[in-house]
Order: structure tokens, then C-alpha cells, then sequence
């Protein structure tokens, strides 16, 4: 013990055994966990039995080394496959592309069996406020997957937030050249809601996107 | 916090928003009645939020919040106005978040400031409507620094007090202001100004918003009034901005000719 730890020792909280600090202070890395929430979990996995930690490390293990990212739409794949399954998927329409933020929108759109065209993932948005620019987004490679010239129909599925609309502003602009046909997803009430509580800017662009009720 | 009340309501600019946990996010707030604040807002990233709408980026809004342990909470949200304009044009978009950035940098969190709150919002309203986004980014810029203490002296030479002359001066960063012909060279890091730019720059300084756009600046003396302003802004801060990067690859995409 050096002498600067032996002086504030006396005040300094009761310390961990080692092997036990390392695992709350991993924890503390991850998003929203704060330290006692570490520390909660950490206890969890001391006290559980032993396969419960074992699957978890082989997990995490599996996550680093078996993932990357598929060479034509960035989304989450097997690291031994160069192309994602929805890629790879012949049966898909390969002329609609549809532009999402993250994998997990790919997920979510997957969820609505509605789409059956391709994807393409940006990681990212477009944020002039925190320096992230078009650079630090799969903006290149998706127009090189323009060039190509099989996509007839580009949806552009970024979020309806102020970043998400300036991206697909942006990729708009990028994409005119191509003379491909360009959508955004529509934005209005989501199911279940209140009129009442819903904000001005959602319930003017609902009534501008209004449809006909027809039959 | 005896005392204290427990709720409180808010005229406030969102400024910008950081993801939080599972559907949380943290909302920065510049508001008439506390300055700049942070609030958590809970559940706004999930679809059927009733407030995720009110709280976007450069919307003004009126806040209801609670205070929570770390954060104060908000609890309701209303917008007053949503400057959709801004939003659907990309060289806007880049000017507003200049202006956003500014002043989140400029201002700290320990009390109001409703000159700077109404500076912000007339700003905003001003990118909204016009087309020429100098001007209103000018006047904010040097407004900002104004009623934030960083005045920049534009009157008398900063290092003799000498009047400035009818001719071409020097800039000092480091000494916030002007330096006659005579002290320039001897200061480190001076930057050489035109007359021209040095008569508008004062001008945008003393006059109303009214009045300043009134001036018919040349394009060259504008690059030289904005190349100098953010050379004493960043050297204030001490940092670089990241709007100014997003501005000018937005200038240079629409400089490209459309069909390649």
C-alpha cells in the first residue's frame, strides 16, 4: 500500500475483493447503469449459478467474434457470411431500398411483414450540433450501391426527428441525380392515440396526409 | 431543497437532446425564467409519447417540470412555436444549429437571462423567414457575445485607447478588440481587418436588427466579418465549433452543379 492510499484509507468507501470491483466497474461502462445498478448486478452474478455466468461470457464472447457487418446494407451479420440473410434473400424485391438509422429499425420494419424490399443501414445521423457529418455515416457506399443502377425506389425510414430529417434531406439531394423515385415514411397518429394530446406538427402533417376512404 | 417549489412551469427553446436508458432522453432548455437547464424527459423515445413532439430541436415550448433527484423531470409539454420552416432546409437547418450551439456553449446552467432567451427566439424567427442568413446569424453572433460580457471593442484601439481611424486595422482576439495600425504588428496573433468589414461589423454591434439589415454588405466583406467573429469566438472558447464544418459542406453541396 503506497502512502497516498494509506492516508485517505480512512475515508475511502470499504473496497471490493478485486475480482468483484473489475466486474462493477465493467458494468458502470454501459449506458444508463450507474453504480449501484452495477453493483446490484454484479452481486446477481456472484450469487447465481454457474451456468447463468458461463452463458453470459460465452455470449459476450460470441458477440465480438462471430458478428460484423454485411458488405451491402451495414446491417448486423454472421461474421462467416459477407452478405445478411435479407440480403442474400433472392426472393426479395432487390429494386426498393428502404434507409434506416440503426439495425434495430431494420428489425422493427421486419416486425411489420409489410416491406419485402432491401435495406440499408447509415449507423448514424446527421447532427450538425455534435460535428457528426456525412463522413462519419454509410453515406459513400450507399451511393455506390446506386451507381450500380438496380434500385428503382428509395424509402427514406430515418426518424422523424429533427437529425432524421436533416439526413433524409441530405440523402434527398444525393440521391436526386439518380432519377429514381424517392419517398419518406409518412408521419401522422400512431394507432390507439388522442387527438387531444397530439403535437401541432404531427397533427398537420396527419390531416396534409389524409386519405380517401374508399369501398 | 426547503423552500424550493417542487413544480415549476417554463418558456423555454429546446436546444438539443441526448438519448437517456431505455426510452429516456436529456433535454437541454434555455428558458426566459431559469437560463439554461437540463431536464430528463421520460418515455419520449417510445411512439405513443405525448411529448416527444414538443420537444425537438430549435422548438419553443412551454415546459411544465418537477424536481427530481438529479434532473428535473418534465411532465407536459406545449409547444408555442414549432419554426417548421427551419426544418425543412438544410442551409437553415446548419445556421440554426450555429446559433443553438453558441449559445449552449456561451451559457452556463446558474440563472436567467431573458435578453439572451429573447435574442435566441427573434434569431430563430429570423432564420425562419429570411433568405439572407447572414444577417440574422451576424447579429445574433455579436448580440450573443454582447450580453454575455465579450463584448469585442470596436470604438478605440484595445492596447493605446487611441480612436480608430478611417483606415485599414488589426484584430485582437486575445486583447477582445480592435488595434490601430500602430499597435498591430506588435501584438502576437493579430489579424489584419478592412475598413469595410470593421464599418459593418460595428454597425451590426449598435444598431436595432431593423436597422443592421439594412446595410448592403458585399460578399467578400462578409466572409472577412464572419472569418473574424469566429476567430474570437473559438479563440474564447477555446475549442472549435462543429456547426460551421456542417454549413460549409452544405454550401459547397449546392455549389455542385445538379446533374452530375
Amino acid at each position: 500500500m503506497d502512502w497516498v492510499t494509506w492516508a485517505y484509507k480512512p475515508f475511502c468507501m470499504p473496497s471490493l475483493p478485486e475480482p468483484l470491483q473489475n466486474l462493477v466497474e465493467s458494468f458502470e461502462r454501459l449506458p444508463g447503469i450507474g453504480p449501484k445498478t452495477a453493483a446490484r448486478l454484479a452481486f446477481f452474478l456472484f450469487n447465481a449459478p454457474e451456468p447463468v455466468a458461463r452463458n453470459l461470457v460465452e455470449s459476450l464472447q460470441s458477440v465480438k467474434q462471430d458478428l460484423g457487418f454485411c458488405s451491402a446494407c451495414f446491417n448486423i451479420t454472421l461474421a462467416t457470411n459477407p452478405l445478411c440473410e435479407i440480403c442474400s434473400d433472392e426472393s426479395r424485391n432487390s429494386t426498393s431500398l428502404c434507409i434506416v438509422e440503426e439495425p434495430l429499425d431494420v428489425l422493427a420494419l421486419e416486425r411489420t411483414n409489410a416491406y419485402h424490399g432491401l435495406y440499408h443501414v447509415l449507423h448514424g445521423v446527421l447532427s450538425p450540433i455534435d460535428g457528426i457529418g456525412p463522413d462519419d455515416l454509410k453515406i459513400q457506399p450507399l451511393l455506390e450501391r446506386m451507381r450500380i443502377g438496380k434500385i428503382k425506389e428509395v424509402i427514406l425510414a430515418t426518424n422523424p426527428s429533427m437529425e432524421g430529417d436533416a439526413t433524409a434531406l441530405f440523402l434527398q439531394q444525393q440521391l436526386l441525380t439518380f432519377g429514381i423515385k424517392i419517398t419518406r415514411l409518412a408521419r401522422g397518429l400512431p394507432v390507439g392515440s388522442d387527438l387531444e394530446y397530439a403535437d401541432q406538427n404531427t397533427l398537420s402533417r396527419a390531416l396534409s396526409g389524409r386519405q380517401e376512404m374508399t369501398g | 431543497m426547503p423552500g424550493a417549489p417542487r413544480t415549476f412551469l417554463v418558456n423555454a427553446i429546446i436546444l438539443k437532446h441526448m438519448d437517456y436508458g431505455e426510452a429516456d432522453r436529456i433535454v437541454t432548455i434555455f428558458s426566459v425564467e431559469r437560463g439554461k437547464l437540463r431536464a430528463i424527459a421520460r418515455g419520449v423515445r417510445k411512439i405513443r409519447s405525448r411529448k416527444a413532439g414538443h420537444l425537438e430541436p430549435f422548438m419553443h415550448a412551454r415546459l411544465f417540470l418537477s424536481q427530481g433527484r438529479e434532473w428535473p423531470i418534465i411532465t407536459q409539454a406545449q409547444t408555442t412555436d414549432s419554426f417548421d420552416g427551419l426544418r425543412n432546409d438544410l442551409v437553415k437547418i446548419g445556421h440554426a444549429s450555429y446559433v443553438v450551439e453558441l449559445l449552449e456553449r456561451f451559457s452556463s446552467e446558474d440563472g436567467d437571462n431573458p435578453a439572451l432567451f429573447h435574442l435566441l427566439l427573434e434569431t430563430l424567427n429570423r432564420l425562419e423567414d429570411s433568405e439572407d442568413l447572414f444577417q440574422p446569424t451576424q447579429y445574433f453572433e455579436l448580440h450573443m457575445l454582447d450580453l454575455q460580457g465579450f463584448k469585442p471593442e470596436l470604438i478605440k484601439c484595445v492596447r493605446c485607447s487611441g480612436v480608430i481611424q478611417p483606415a485599414d486595422q488589426f484584430f485582437s482576439a486575445e486583447l477582445g478588440g480592435i488595434l490601430c495600425p500602430k499597435c498591430g504588428p506588435l501584438v502576437s496573433l493579430s489579424q489584419s481587418v478592412s475598413l469595410e468589414a470593421l464599418k459593418y461589423l460595428r454597425h451590426y454591434q449598435r444598431s436595432t436588427y431593423t436597422e443592421a439589415k439594412r446595410a448592403i454588405i458585399n460578399d467578400k466583406t462578409r466572409d472577412e466579418m464572419g472569418r473574424l467573429s469566429r476567430y474570437y469566438i473559438t479563440f474564447l472558447l477555446e475549442r472549435r465549433l462543429n456547426s460551421p464544418d456542417f454549413i460549409k459542406m452544405v454550401d459547397h453541396l449546392r455549389s455542385l452543379p445538379t446533374d452530375q
